[in-house]
């Protein structure tokens, strides 16, 4: 019997759905694998949340310090580092979030372990542990073996699991003493920064036009706002839109951007990666426009049109301007 | 990094088919070298691009020297290893231990493994700050640069990174500059080394992969979008009749 090790992810006084999403992942897979759950919280001042976990979990190890009130990767990195070593777990899961990415392959290497990242899945077959992965822009799916049988690591895509805890018998707290770093942190949290708010709250829509690499050319933009407006629709946009500087960040739909649910959500040359349908996916319709049929957003919409967004957007501003008359 | 094409699972079952694919520079890497030669035209230094891969990947780097780093490094000879992340960032180490640097950009991530991690694990086998998503760097002083990184929910993090350091780059923190073909065969002059992997000294265990694909497959099969056929007119029709009913416009 061994321990699966779930590293909680909290910020600004709130525990993450990610904790959750794992924690009952890691439970599922402990009943199969006669493992029990643990989860390693940090913070300062969280004995609530170690509470609120200690009921989906059969332990939480909690370290406690005013320095671990903001994440830093080297503090977490051995932190972990030492629990590992002391625990000695079969799994040891991250989220896939800015955290698990700074934080998961340093500790992974520092520790000697292997480690998949972005899993969508982790599954067992004959007691061996597979990560399942989209590759590919989520057009193709890879079930990744680890060298060692144990300890391995995965970090989780969010989303991929409920998040609503199952509760269990009351684990135990085990408060493990604050170890500081020796020398000095290399890089230090200065503070939170948001993206400037704009004239219009996307999340606050009934309707949102949503435009995506597909349009080509920041002039086409126009073309998707007349559609947006012959509906009385909001222009929104995925993210390369706003990396390619042709509409704002405050319109961006996604993990990095906004998280949105509007009555009827209309994706047009949006191939749909996993952290734009984060942001989207609890829309009430979701109809979407792409040229190519395996493209992602289709595995999500309602309905779809596979076809050249440039005769099609066109065609709906006509029946809209009909339909209004 | 392929393009938008139609993928073929290969015959062994462990990856795509890769011949005839187009492939081109990792988005986040475009990102990455953009960054370096913006820092490097406003604070001065040299821009060295590193990859691995065959003669074709050269492609690659003769870009980056087209957009205006000053030279290249090639690690040649890794065809025939089983590569994952810890394999990349071991040999990539390799190289960079040996020169001498300020700054180390990566991208966040490749496109078509989305693995985020040869960057990170070349920090720590380096002994070097980290940090990643960034989408702004600022060099304060010859010791110091603040940094933004990307965090959910539009929220960025601000922090103060040592240098010399490590930071994988997110994308739309530039814009890359456009290099014409031209510009690609004018760069050809500029210096661009092979080194071989077997020279560089690495241990077995160090060339030995943590990880292995078994088998990839097509996604499964999900309910999906009800597709509208028809030709543009008749679709766009019905998709109006869609909201109408859906109470939605009217």
């Amino acid at each position: 019997m061994g321990k699966i090790i779930v590293v909680a992810e909290h910020r600004k006084g709130e525990l993450s759905d990610i904790t959750f999403e794992m924690l009952n992942k890691g439970r599922e897979l402990s009943k199969i694998l006669g493992h029990t759950v643990t989860v390693a919280l940090f913070g300062n001042g969280v004995e609530d949340f170690s509470q609120e976990l200690s009921k989906v979990a059969d332990e939480v190890i909690l370290v406690e310090d005013e320095s671990l009130d903001v994440f830093n990767w080297e503090v977490y990195r051995d932190l972990l580092y030492a629990i590992i070593k002391d625990e000695g777990p079969a799994i040891i899961m991250m989220g896939h979030t800015a955290w698990g990415m700074n934080l998961a392959p340093g500790l992974a290497f520092k520790s000697g372990l292997p480690l998949a990242t972005d899993c969508v899945n982790i599954t067992c077959e004959g007691g061996r542990i597979f990560a399942v992965r989209e590759i590919y822009s989520g057009k193709i799916f890879s079930k990744v073996s680890f060298r060692e049988e144990s300890p391995v690591m995965v970090t989780i895509r969010p989303g991929s699991f409920p998040s609503e805890p199952e509760e269990s018998a009351a684990g135990k707290i085990v408060r493990k003493a604050f170890v500081p770093l020796t020398g000095d942190l290399s890089t230090r949290f200065v503070e939170y920064a948001e993206s400037p708010a704009g004239d219009v709250d996307i999340t606050q829509a009934d309707c949102l036009v949503s435009v995506g690499r597909g349009i080509g050319e920041s002039e086409n933009i126009d073309l998707v706002r007349d559609l947006a407006k012959s509906l009385g629709a909001v222009l929104s946009c995925s993210r390369p839109v706003v990396d390619k500087n042709w509409l704002p960040k405050y319109l961006q739909v996604g993990t990095s951007g906004k998280t949105v649910k509007p009555k009827a959500y209309i994706a047009i040359g949006i191939s749909g990666s996993f952290q734009h349908i984060a942001g989207m996916k609890g829309s009430g319709t979701i109809m979407a426009i792409n040229k190519d049929p395996k493209a992602p957003i289709f595995r999500e919409a309602d309905y779809g049109i596979v076809g050249d967004l440039f005769e099609i957007v066109p065609a709906l501003i006509e029946k809209a301007s009909e339909m209004h008359q | 990094m392929t393009q938008d094409v139609d993928l073929e699972i290969a015959p062994d079952g462990k990856g795509i088919k890769k011949e005839d694919l187009p492939f081109v520079m990792n988005d986040w890497d475009a990102y990455a070298v953009e960054e370096a030669i913006l820092l490097k035209e406003k604070l001065g230094g040299t821009v060295t691009a590193v990859n691995m891969g065959n003669e074709e990947d050269e492609e690659v780097l003769r870009r980056c020297l087209a957009m205006g780093a000053d030279k290249a490094i090639r690690v040649s000879g890794t065809e025939g290893l089983e590569m994952d992340g810890f394999v990349a960032a071991n040999i990539l180490s390799a190289v960079l231990k040996n020169l001498d640097f300020d700054l180390a950009l990566t991208g966040t991530q490749g496109e078509d493994q989305n693995l985020g991690m040869v960057g990170v694990m070349m920090a720590q086998k380096l002994s070097l700050p980290c940090s990643t998503l960034v989408t702004s760097v600022e060099i304060k002083d010859e010791g110091h640069a603040v940094l933004k990184g990307e965090l959910e929910g539009g929220i960025d993090q601000v922090v103060e990174i040592n240098l010399p350091a490590l930071l994988t780059i997110q994308t739309g923190i530039n814009e890359p500059r456009y290099v014409s073909i031209m510009g690609i065969r004018k760069a050809r002059k500029k210096e661009l080394k092979v080194i071989e992997y077997g020279n560089l000294g690495l241990s077995e265990a160090e060339t030995t992969a943590m990880t292995c694909v078994e088998e990839v497959f097509l996604p499964p099969e999900t309910e999906g979008a009800e597709i509208l056929e028809g030709t543009a007119e008749e679709t766009a029709g019905r998709f109006m009749e869609i909201l109408k009913e859906k109470g939605v416009f009217s």
